[in-house]
């Protein structure tokens, strides 16, 4: 049986799986609810100084028929009393002695920043997690991303809680920034013991097409938010990555950016994380989610053969290069299984009008045909294809040779004009761009033969009218 | 044991009759059409008579326009809401659909394409007008899937069209012939009103053209005539006692139903005669009134039915049992029918034999006969120079519909020898164009 359970930077937790500081930790009800469904942890949300919030204040991202795989708010700190949510941190630390209770923290003078991890700790949190990454409201005062986004002030915010602190302190770091290894640097200059990312992405997660506003809309109107959820992961991944490689960071890592199930836990530990945190999903599906997220984390580690999480924390992150260092000789085509293919043909399309025109029609069966000579190995094909492992990239190099581009930069073996015959694109075949002419067959439908009389109010008047 | 009590009222007649292509609500609308692949050169489209573009409409629902969608199904096919309903979709559109070759449930394109299309009728929302009036009349035969295609394809081109109807209303076989669990009244004549507020087109209801002399007063009077006639009376049997009381054609019975709903009574014990889609819709419906037992007699085995085997498994569902290889010799009883005399048959090199001696009585008090329309050939024989193929249809230019008398055109089942409402559809579509370039000489 795998071992869970962590020890983060000297904060203890019976699993990686921590709630991140927002909403599903505003209050001791949520968080001892959350511990008793399972969770390792959870940051509480931010506590710092007085704010009033907006009402109307999330927006989702949906995907055809799939709701919030975006999702942003707009929605400050706690709005709850200080004092509050310090004796509900005690009470759930009395009744969870062996859970994580980080608190997270946003003041803005060396006083405030003082008093405030005092009080945490002596209401008994485990950790501190400073809060500079909130990339709305907040930091049009001064605080959260405007901290995050300027290394030498984050340093000393840094640098003045280390004073007072007797517990862990984790710098969260904003991803509204060009290169996160430099606030993650400016962290460990300061003294932190970790840190976390990413917070939210500015955002506008989309536009009312009658009310011509952003969402979420507060009376008409609305601003940027912080964009989370399971299309941010790809963003987290890398910055997580960026952090993990950088060997003047050297810090724990908590991964933090659209995980709602194992394998997203599992992505983000491979590339350096050694705990996780959660938000949007335990929104949207509450917090029953862990059984799936802790069991198939065990699972998975069983089958690998990992005792404990650090068994596989940064394990992916040798494989991760610049890509200078890829192989120029490695070389995969694609191949479509014809017994599998059900076909849609979305392959040939989508390699004649995305890729490099290397799959064909064929007379007499809908299955197309991969023109091996033109397939570049691009996979497009593989990832439109809607049929499991029907079409499938091979190797078609003997694995015999390894030559990178950086490795021709050096031995001064690169093309330097596009006649060069080393040059990559010289000798592939495209089809004479007249021949492109006349094949979209949608003109051609019997039905299609004309529109007759469109009368100007066939348009609708509002997207509403189009929507109901 | 009926499966299904006797409906008394409207109600009840509802209930029994509940449609099997149910519309889908907005989020349903969502969840289905995000399934569609948008193949390329969709084998849905090709499945079509009417050749809708098929991903193209879905992926508007999806993307929230309805409208637009609409838009797409009509510019293809004028029946579009009916054709959502009752096209037979499982061997054409959703049976070319790529997931059954991935043994995944196919994209519900027939409820999807009623979804639109209900959307836009119901909203009143114009999305066609005629064409500039461009001086010259058309006279429609017949209100039927064809005649109004034919109407409104005219229209949108600048004619004026008068179009004369036997019935009291639109839509033909739509409203008269499909099983009501197919479509309801109230969804037929919508589409119908939709499009007649659209296309300007004059109807004259109850005014069956029946004589040469009102052949030469249109004939006068218009630029050409588009037959839209259909087909007849149900076959007789020329079989003794077929004029039995209870003794009545699949045709006529599945019209009284159409229109009088549960005032209609079936028999205690219904014996249907037929193999083919409209025996399966005589079965079905009689179990839906309140029929004890139906039995579905065929002269061949059940898998040389003529039925598109959804039909048959629609029947089964509703307790309609098959009696095969049994040819009727005589419909007995006393004023009323009693029974059907049946002789068993054998099929033998393709060709039914009787096996002698075998003969036994079905007893029961209703006799459906689906064996089949007959051609209005008698009509048809008062259009000079009008000519037939051997099995009473309609002679025509595939491409124009232009029949032997170049006045005259034709589309729908008087032509195809009786098809689809989706074949009419399409067919006339393309033949007012043929009426259009014969008319301006291109």
């Amino acid at each position: 049986m795998p071992d869970l359970s962590i020890n983060f930077a000297g904060i203890k937790s019976p699993n990686p799986f921590w709630l991140a500081s927002a909403p599903p930790t505003n209050s001791g009800y949520q968080v001892m609810k959350a511990f008793d469904a399972g969770w390792g942890g959870a940051v509480w949300k931010t506590l710092g100084v007085p704010v009033v919030n907006v009402s109307s204040r999330y927006g989702g991202v949906n995907y055809r028929d799939k709701r919030l795989i975006g999702f942003n708010n707009i929605e400050l700190i706690s709005d709850r009393p200080l004092a509050d949510n310090l004796r509900e941190i005690e009470e759930v630390k009395k009744r969870f002695p062996n859970h994580a209770v980080i608190a997270s923290l946003m003041v803005q003078s060396r006083q405030e920043w003082h008093d405030i991890v005092r009080d945490v700790q002596n209401a008994g949190s485990d950790g501190i997690e400073l809060n500079f990454g909130c990339p709305h409201g907040m930091c049009e005062r001064g605080m959260g991303s405007a901290v995050g986004q300027e290394p030498e002030v984050l340093r000393t915010i840094v640098e003045w809680v280390m004073e007072v602190a007797r517990i862990p302190v984790i710098v969260k770091l904003t991803p509204n920034i060009s290169d996160i290894t430099e606030p993650a640097r400016a962290a460990r200059a300061g003294g932190a013991d970790a840190i976390s990312l990413i917070n939210t992405i500015q955002s506008i997660v989309g536009v009312d097409l009658d009310r011509f506003a952003p969402y979420p809309i507060v009376d008409g109107q609305g601003s940027n938010g912080g964009y989370c959820g399971p299309a941010v992961k790809p963003i987290a991944l890398n910055m997580v990555k960026n952090c993990a490689q950088d060997p003047d960071v050297r810090l724990p890592i908590s991964g933090i950016g659209g995980i709602e199930n194992w394998r997203d836990a599992a992505e983000h530990i491979l590339l350096g994380a050694s705990s996780v945190q959660v938000c949007t999903a335990a929104m949207h599906f509450g917090f029953g989610i862990i059984r799936e997220m802790t069991a198939g984390l065990e699972q998975y580690m069983t089958e690998k053969g990992f005792n404990t999480i650090y068994d596989f924390v940064g394990k992916a992150l040798p494989n991760v290069r610049h890509w200078e260092d890829l192989n120029l000789k490695y070389k995969v085509t694609a191949s479509i299984n014809e017994d599998k293919c059900i076909g849609c043909q979305l392959c040939y399309t989508a390699c004649e009008d995305g890729a490099h025109q290397a799959i064909r029609l064929q007379e007499g069966t809908r299955t197309p045909a991969i023109i091996e000579e033109n397939c570049v190995g691009c996979n497009l094909c593989s990832l439109v294809c809607p049929v499991e492992e029907c079409i499938t990239m091979e190797r078609r190099d003997d694995g015999t040779q390894h030559l990178t581009w950086k490795e021709r930069t050096e031995a001064n073996d690169i093309p330097v004009t596009f006649n060069d015959e080393r040059a990559g694109g010289l000798h592939h075949w495209v089809p004479e761009p007249s021949a492109a002419l006349g094949k979209e067959r949608h003109k051609t439908l019997p039905g299609k033969a004309r529109a007759l009389g469109s009368p100007e109010d066939a348009v609708a008047k509002t997207a509403s009218d189009v929507v109901s | 044991m009926a499966e299904y009590p006797t409906p008394t009222t409207e109600q009840e007649f509802a209930a029994n009759f509940a449609q099997i292509k149910p519309l889908m609500s907005n989020t349903e609308a969502l969840y289905e059409s995000s399934r569609c692949l948008f193949c390329f050169d969709a084998p849905c489209i090709k499945a079509c008579p009417s050749g809708i573009d098929i991903p193209q409409f879905i992926r508007q629902i999806n993307s929230g326009n309805t409208t637009g969608a609409a838009k797409t199904i009509y510019e293809a096919n004028y029946f579009g809401n009916a054709c959502g309903k009752v096209c037979p979709t499982e061997v054409l559109c959703e049976g070319a659909c790529v997931y059954n070759l991935n043994e995944q449930k196919p994209i519900e394109i027939g409820r999807l394409q009623s979804h639109a299309t209900r959307k836009v009728i119901d909203s009143g929302k114009q999305l066609f007008a005629p064409g500039a009036a461009n001086g010259r009349k058309v006279a429609v035969i017949g209100a039927g899937p064809a005649g109004i295609s034919a109407a409104c394809e005219l229209r949108a081109l600048g004619y004026e069209v008068d179009v004369f109807e036997a019935r009291a209303q639109p839509s033909g076989l739509t409203l008269y012939g499909v099983a009501p669990y197919k479509i309801t009244n109230a969804e037929t004549l919508a589409e119908m009103d939709y499009l007649q507020m659209q296309f300007g087109y004059r109807v004259h209801y109850n005014q069956r053209i029946g004589s040469r002399e009102e052949l030469a007063a249109l004939e006068e009077a218009y630029d050409a005539i588009f037959l839209g006639i259909g087909l007849g009376a149900t076959n007789a049997l020329l079989l003794p006692g077929e004029e039995r009381q209870n003794c009545v054609g699949a045709v006529e019975f599945i019209e009284q139903l159409r229109i009088g709903h549960e005032q209609v009574q079936v028999g205690r014990k219904v014996v249907v005669l037929g193999g083919g889609n409209t025996a399966m819709d005589a079965a079905s419906e009689s179990a839906r009134m309140g029929a004890q037992d139906v039995v579905l007699a065929y002269r061949r085995g059940k898998d040389e039915m003529g039925a598109y085997e959804f039909e048959y498994d629609l029947a089964k569902a509703v307790g309609v049992k098959g009696l095969f290889n049994v040819a009727p010799v005589e419909i007995v009883g006393n004023g009323k029918v009693e029974g059907v005399r049946f002789i068993r048959t054998a099929t033998v090199d393709g060709q039914v034999q009787v096996v002698p001696g075998s003969e036994f009585v079905e007893p029961c008090d209703m006799v459906i006969k689906a064996t089949g329309q007959a051609k209005q050939t008698h009509f048809l024989h008062l259009i000079p120079g009008l000519q037939l193929d051997g099995k009473g249809r309609i002679v025509a230019d595939a491409r124009t519909g232009q029949t032997t008398n170049p006045k005259y055109f034709a589309s729908g089942d008087a032509l195809n020898g009786g098809a689809e409402v989706v074949n009419a559809a399409a067919e006339a579509k393309q033949t007012a164009r043929g009426i259009h370039a014969f008319l301006s000489g291109n």
